[in-house]
């Protein structure tokens, strides 16, 4: 009975290390759209998980419950140990200064130049000691996606693939220690696709960052991931690194891992 | 015929109900701009930055309309007024009706156009793109950063926009006046200056700030309400030229109506 839905409720007790982010029946509903039922998830320092699942399912959404920019209806969610929905205006800024999130569509401010973008978050990020020059960090932020060229240009000079990096480089900025990628090939083509792959390993392996993945790209999942997530009806469907996964029986999978 | 009835009711009452959803939404929006607006810090900068802005993107267009508005405004009451032996009262005709009325209104209803559409479809395109959610995890308050400062800019600038449309149609008016009759400037403004009174200038320069804090409120609540996809953002930015014209219009007459019970008219 391969293909019954495990929805694992995760226990740190089995493993005797602290997850960095615990998500525990979590909910979320729009009127009469269920989003998310009961998720459950936990992520421990230093994984890679990718969420993957039918557009419209709920993912974003998921994510954006995670950095406070969605509230949920119901259900626990821990990030570093601390409860989210607890936590006052200040509270949660300091905590997200310690995520970053790469939006699907970028984000980056249109009124602004690529330069004024990168240091948004370090000037906005006000109670943050930033340890460095400012100018410094923007130029090797930039390095770091291979753009520093592309410091005084306006977002809509960009290409779909150099405003991905620029986002990237800007969610980077304040040396998160979790990144959420939400899509971040989705829409390009398959050569900027495999170099966004690519400078998503390289940062991981930098900067040592625990990431959460949304992606349909299972190239991008294949070699990022150390356990992979499937959302499905509002739960976590199944669960489990690539080469378990391709192995099921499942027709969901199945669909997603076809080609 | 009972159900072309039933019809229009329904389209009497949808009317009805999205008119009252509005104004909840308005309500609500309000409601939170000075529950996140009002506490420090303030955003200095953001707020100078967006005064420019109106002012750069409006001060020709208003210019422009003010002065035909007071050029045609005597050039079209001075056959009637020079019937009447009244010619001598145009330059006292002119500036009441510029300073109550034309240069107040005609401020407003341009701003409503060009100003409220350009707030709604940039706080719309960003909240699609995500940049609002953007600010939002990097430490900024986007209710303070975006909307309060907008529409701070929009109460302080439509004030400033009005008194210089005032002057402008008032040269426009003296312009009309030599059209057909040498007049002589000092003379003119003389004339204007003496026919203005307190009870003139008070309540048309008050009304211009709720003008001004209506199509930032408008603007800004339509904007960043605005539905996902591109084609939300037309219809905020649609929706809010509408909402902020007709509330320019009824926030005039409500103060003429106050104006009036205070003996002010
Ligand atoms: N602000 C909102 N209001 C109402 N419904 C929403 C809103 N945001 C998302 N949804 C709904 O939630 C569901 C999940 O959205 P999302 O997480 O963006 O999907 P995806 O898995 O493609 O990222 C969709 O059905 C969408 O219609
Ligand atoms: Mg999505």
């Amino acid at each position: 009975m391969e293909s019954v839905a495990q929805n694992i409720i995760p226990s740190k007790s089995a493993t005797g290390i602290e997850p960095v982010i615990e998500i525990l029946h979590l909910q979320k509903a729009f009127g009469s759209n269920v989003v998310l039922r009961d998720f459950n998830l936990s992520i421990y320092p230093g994984e890679n998980i990718v969420v993957m699942g039918k557009s419209g399912i709920g993912k974003t959404i998921l994510i954006k419950c995670i950095i406070g920019l969605v509230k949920p209806d119901g259900g626990t969610m821990r990030v570093f140990g601390q409860d989210i929905s607890k936590l006052d205006h200040r509270e949660l800024d300091e905590l997200r200064m310690r995520i970053g999130f790469v939006f699907q569509s970028s984000a980056l401010y249109d009124s602004m130049t690529v330069r004024q973008n990168l240091e948004f978050p370090l000037r906005r990020h006000r109670r943050k000691k930033i340890s460095g020059n400012i100018e410094d960090l923007v130029r090797e932020a930039l390095k770091n996606v291979g753009l520093e060229n592309a410091i005084d240009l306006m977002p809509s000079e960009l290409s779909g693939g150099m405003r991905k990096r620029i986002g990237i480089a800007r969610s980077l900025i304040l040396n998160p220690e979790i990144v959420l990628y939400d899509e971040p090939t989705t829409g390009l083509d398959p050569i900027t696709s495999e170099e966004i792959t690519r400078l998503i390993m390289e940062l991981q392996q930098k900067y040592k960052t625990t990431s959460i993945i949304i992606t349909h790209d299972v190239d991008l999942a294949k070699e990022t991931a150390n356990r992979i997530v499937f959302l499905s009806d509002g739960i976590a469907y199944l669960q489990g690194a690539y080469d378990e996964l391709i192995k099921k029986d499942d027709p969901l999978i199945k669909q997603f891992f076809k080609k | 015929m009972a159900a072309e009835l039933n019809k229009r009711k329904t389209l009497f009452s949808k009317g009805l109900d999205s008119f009252f959803e509005g104004c909840a939404e308005l309500a609500g929006f309000t409601a939170q701009v000075f529950k996140e607006g009002i506490k420090p810090p303030y955003e200095f900068r953001e707020i100078l930055s967006q005064c420019y802005e109106i002012g750069i993107k409006s001060f020709i267009l208003v210019g422009v309309t003010a002065f035909i508005l007071g050029l045609v405004l005597v050039m079209q009451s001075r056959p009637t007024m020079v019937e009447f032996g009244a010619g001598s009262f145009l330059p006292a005709m002119s500036s009441i009706s510029i300073v109550r009325e034309i240069g107040p209104l005609v401020t407003a209803l341009i701003c409503a156009g060009k100003i409220g559409s350009g707030i709604s479809a940039e706080l719309g395109s960003m909240k699609v793109t995500e940049q609002i959610d953007a600010m939002e995890v990097s430490g900024t308050n986007p209710f303070k950063y975006l909307v309060a400062t907008r529409i701070t800019a929009t109460t302080l600038m439509i004030p400033i926009l009005t008194v210089y449309a005032d002057c402008i149609s008032l040269m426009g008016a003296f312009t009309g006046s030599n059209i057909k009759d040498q007049v002589n400037i000092h003379f003119f403004f003389n004339r204007v200056f003496e026919a203005l009174a307190y009870k003139d200038i008070v309540p048309s320069f008050t009304k211009t700030f709720f003008f001004g804090f209506a199509i930032g409120l408008v603007g800004c609540t339509k904007g960043y309400n605005s539905k996902k996809g591109t084609e939300g953002v037309g219809k905020a930015a649609n929706a809010s030229v509408v909402i902020a014209m007709l509330s320019v219009i009824v926030i005039d007459m409500v103060v003429t109506q106050i104006s009036s019970m205070l003996g002010y008219l």
